[in-house]
């Protein structure tokens, strides 16, 4: 790397961030340089630490270590204001914009112009303030435009000019075009461009490396929440900045197998969801197989999940279980099929916290505990602590609130409610989120021991050790399609990774794959 | 939904590591709370007016209890899914007024008459939860909207004149049920009984009962439980209406005229009140049989020592209001203290 000491000196200095989250080492001894006037990307998986880190710049965070500079003095950040104070915009990969006000009223939130003896809004003020810095954008639009109407690309510009006109040097975007179209990106990547030649600096998060490699001045990779080096603006490609996120030979301690001989169990095709209502996603899982899901946060695995599960109907797709049709309308559809989802929040859609282990164990199946609708207590206890017992679920009782257990064992009680229900496709929505390491073991051991029953498993994650130890096969999604799908011996990091931003190799996968993804 | 987690480092265990996982929150103390209040009021009021424990009065305070237990039976349960129904006294005018056309001007046989009533109110309940489900609409919306409603039509539909029973015969057996006795007991306290038994089974031990629970508690968690929540919701308020009729039906025997303007007026306020002081959370998802009752006969006591205790009637819904905030805060902090001794 060459940053020659000609440089000025850097605008932002962070040094030694640490910041732990209960038990998580999120950030350890990061360190960051941005200069002048300078595009930096930063780059790394999912959980790396990227929005960690920037999260203390914008106030959300305090590091528990380290140090930030701005201008060579070291600076406090607590909260917004300083953070504001301090010359650092923040624009969120949610927009933070309010839809029920005009522009003006958003580019002056919370420090509206007051004018008169009762100091009522100075509104022709703000709206004649505000329009220069969206003619400055390009952003053809009045100041007096309910916000509401506008694009989300447009009311991303908007944010850029409540940057603008706070008179921010430091701007920082978080996957500022992961909701963007093509031309809404390249339109955003030139305004970028324009802000960095008025003396801007700007952090730029993305996982879309065709962007970085257009605007990036250099490319900080981060790493399980610690530096992983850099790129100077002559070293980024495509291949260094994924083996920057990737980096480490994680120990393969790999359990899959070659299960392409197995009978198909499942199969999707033509499945379309409202998140990518373009896009249709295609796979099949066989008899006994871990299919693992990668993908970018985002990239519609969720969505796919839930709609075989029958949570959120599809707009169309064809299932086959067991060379059957299948008509999944809601949930109770792919419940009496025997589709059961582990969903990713936990205690939002996979427990009712607040009522005891055993009303969720027994939950979707009561009526097997009932006769004539009412329910037997006793066959119900007796069944729920069986289904606690065999998952190893460490509780006193299955009386106890389900509130009241760490997040493994609460996801012992989300499997023991569907377990017991002769399961014939599971689907895992990160399956060991938040979760430690020892009841991680158990979760994977379950997972490994269903499939050897014959049950035909989808794992959608987004931890990459966890989907090359234990998936059979890894399909990789990127926005709404599955670009790829690897057997078990070419899983790789890199070769996930390749698929997940989106390129196109030759294909590895079992079944040829369809050409002309979006471009990155 | 996976699009705003970018990093997942914020903490997510729910105990740290070793704590002992605390016991299960006894939802009876809450009952007992209220139930210990009710015994009180009583007790003060026997001592400050001996009339209050007098036969008579007892049995009219049984009586008035029975006539607006039964709809806040119902009432409780719509508060279990989280929702409300503001229209119970608007129904009541609407369906008095229908009932006296129908017994009286149109001298129809009484039990076909109860039937329509009842398929009447149930019908109304299955109205709002669709509107409420399907469009869907906040239910103290679409309850506000029907509190107006049925007024209105109650009004027109008896030319705003007062509707009545009077003196007519051929439903004597009918009327008995709101004004008789059963060995001294008061028929409305009677039924309320077995009304309260049955919809005891079937809010603490029925399939649908525990699916009530789930959905008002996290509607979202009983969806991915495979729970159909909409027909949950549409099978209470169904259930609610038809608690509705059956009181409508004795509150218009009760008061035997029908003045379609004022008849049943905030009785829906009653049955509200009755609920959540009684331990219904406004939240969804909580609440108990035993609770409502407690909270029916609390409200009942109160307006009756409104009178023996000679406090001015003007203030009737004023001590009503006190007393009940006083309760729930009482029960909030009670909350609070368990909440931080653990």
């Amino acid at each position: 790397m060459s940053i020659s000491d000609a440089m000025p000196d850097p605008i932002l200095e962070m040094k030694g961030i640490s910041k732990r989250f209960a038990g998580v080492q999120a950030l350890k001894d990061v360190s960051l340089k941005l200069y002048p006037a300078e595009v930096i990307a930063l780059i790394g998986e999912n959980g790396a630490g990227k929005s960690t880190l920037m999260k203390t710049l914008g106030g959300v965070h305090q590091p528990d270590e380290g140090e930030i500079l701005i201008n060579g003095k070291p600076v406090k950040i607590t909260g917004v204001k300083d953070s504001i104070r301090a010359g650092i915009s923040f624009i969120h990969q949610e927009l933070n914009v309010l839809d029920n006000l005009d522009v003006a009223g958003n580019v002056y939130l919370g420090r509206e112009p007051l004018r008169g003896p009762l100091r009522l809004i100075d509104t022709a003020r703000m709206a004649a303030d505000t329009q220069p810095f969206l003619d400055q954008l390009g952003l053809n639009v009045s100041s007096r435009t309910p916000l509401k109407n506008l694009s989300l690309a447009q009311q991303q510009m908007v944010e850029i000019a409540k940057a603008l006109s706070l008179n921010s040097r430091i701007l920082i975007m978080d996957e500022p075009t992961s909701s963007l179209t093509l031309s809404e990106t390249d339109r955003l990547l030139t305004v970028v461009e324009d802000l960095r030649s008025k003396g801007v600096s700007v952090i730029y998060i993305s996982h879309r490396l065709g962007e970085i490699k257009r605007i990036a001045d250099r490319v900080i990779g981060l790493r399980d929440g610690r530096n992983a080096g850099g790129l100077s603006r002559a070293e980024i490609s495509h291949d260094s900045m994924i083996k920057l996120m990737v980096g480490r030979d994680i120990d393969k301690t790999h359990m899959a197998h070659d299960t392409s001989a197995l009978p198909v169990r499942f199969s999707v095709s033509g499945l379309r969801t409202r998140k990518y209502p373009q896009k249709e996603v295609e796979f099949e899982i066989r008899r006994g197989e871990i299919l693992g899901m990668a993908g970018l946060v985002g990239a519609g695995r969720s969505e796919a999940a839930q709609a075989i599960f029958g949570i959120d109907s599809s707009l169309a797709g064809t299932f086959t279980l067991d060379g059957k049709k299948l008509s999944i309308k809601s949930a109770s559809d792919g419940i009496k099929n025997g589709i059961y989802l582990v969903p990713e929040d936990r205690r939002r859609c996979g427990l009712i916290t607040d009522l005891p282990i055993r009303n969720n164990i027994t939950l979707p199946a009561l009526n097997r505990y009932a006769v004539a609708g009412l329910v037997n207590g006793d066959k119900e206890r007796v069944s729920a602590q069986k289904a606690s017992k065999a998952l190893n679920v460490k509780t006193p009782s299955v009386e106890f609130l389900a509130k009241n257990l760490s997040g493994g064992n609460q996801q012992k009680v989300v499997l023991a409610k569907w377990l017991s229900l002769e399961p014939k496709l599971m689907i895992f929505d990160e399956p060991t989120r938040g979760i430690d390491v020892g009841a991680k073991a158990e979760i994977y051991e379950l997972m490994r021991n269903l499939a050897k029953e014959g049950v035909a498993i989808l794992m959608i994650s987004s931890d990459m050790e966890e989907v090359l130890s234990l998936s059979d096969r890894v399909a990789v999604m990127h926005e709404g399609r599955v670009t790829g799908i690897l057997p078990f011996d070419k899983c790789s990091e890199e070769s996930i990774m390749q698929f997940a931003v989106g390129g196109e190799r030759p294909a590895t996968g079992d079944r040829p794959q369809e050409q002309g993804a979006a471009a990155v | 939904m996976l699009t705003n987690v970018t990093t997942d480092t914020t903490p997510r265990l729910a105990t740290p590591p070793g704590a002992p996982p605390r016991l299960p929150i006894k939802s009876a103390s809450k009952e007992l709370g209220i139930f210990i209040l009710l015994v009180v009021l009583c007790v003060v009021a026997s001592i400050k007016n001996p009339n209050f424990a007098h036969i008579e009065n007892v049995q009219n305070l049984s009586r008035t209890i029975g006539l607006f237990g039964i709809f806040s039976l119902g009432l409780g349960l719509i508060i279990i899914t989280s929702g409300i129904d503001l229209t119970v006294g608007s129904v009541f005018a609407l369906a008095g007024v229908i009932l006296s056309i129908m017994l009286v001007d149109k001298q129809w046989n009484p039990v076909l008459s109860v039937v329509l009533i009842l398929g009447l109110t149930m019908g109304l309940g299955l109205l709002h939860s669709l509107l409420i489900t399907k469009i869907p609409l906040q239910p103290f919306i679409v309850t506000l909207c029907g509190l107006l409603f049925y007024r209105g039509l109650a009004r027109f539909i008896a030319n705003d004149e007062t509707k009545g029973f009077g003196n007519a015969h051929g439903f004597e057996t009918l009327q008995k049920l709101a004004t008789g006795d059963v060995a001294g007991v008061p028929m409305p306290f009677v039924i309320l009984m077995v009304f309260s038994v049955i919809m005891w089974v079937v809010l603490h031990r029925s399939v649908y009962g525990r699916h009530l629970y789930a959905v008002g508690r996290n509607e979202e968690a009983a969806r991915y439980s495979g729970i159909n929540s909409q027909r949950v919701i549409i099978t209470t308020y169904v259930i609610a209406g038809l608690l509705t009729g059956f009181s409508a039906i004795l509150i218009a025997f009760y008061t035997n005229s029908i003045s379609p303007s004022t008849h049943g007026n905030s009785y829906e306020l009653y049955g509200i009140a009755a609920a959540v002081v009684g331990g219904c959370s406004l939240r969804g998802g909580e609440g108990s049989i035993i609770g409502i009752l407690i909270g029916a006969a609390l409200i009942q006591v109160l307006q009756n020592l409104v009178n023996l205790l000679n406090i001015p009637s003007s203030l009737n819904f004023a001590v009503m209001g006190s007393v009940i905030l006083l309760g729930v805060i009482a029960d909030e902090l009670a909350k609070r203290r368990a909440a931080r001794v653990k």
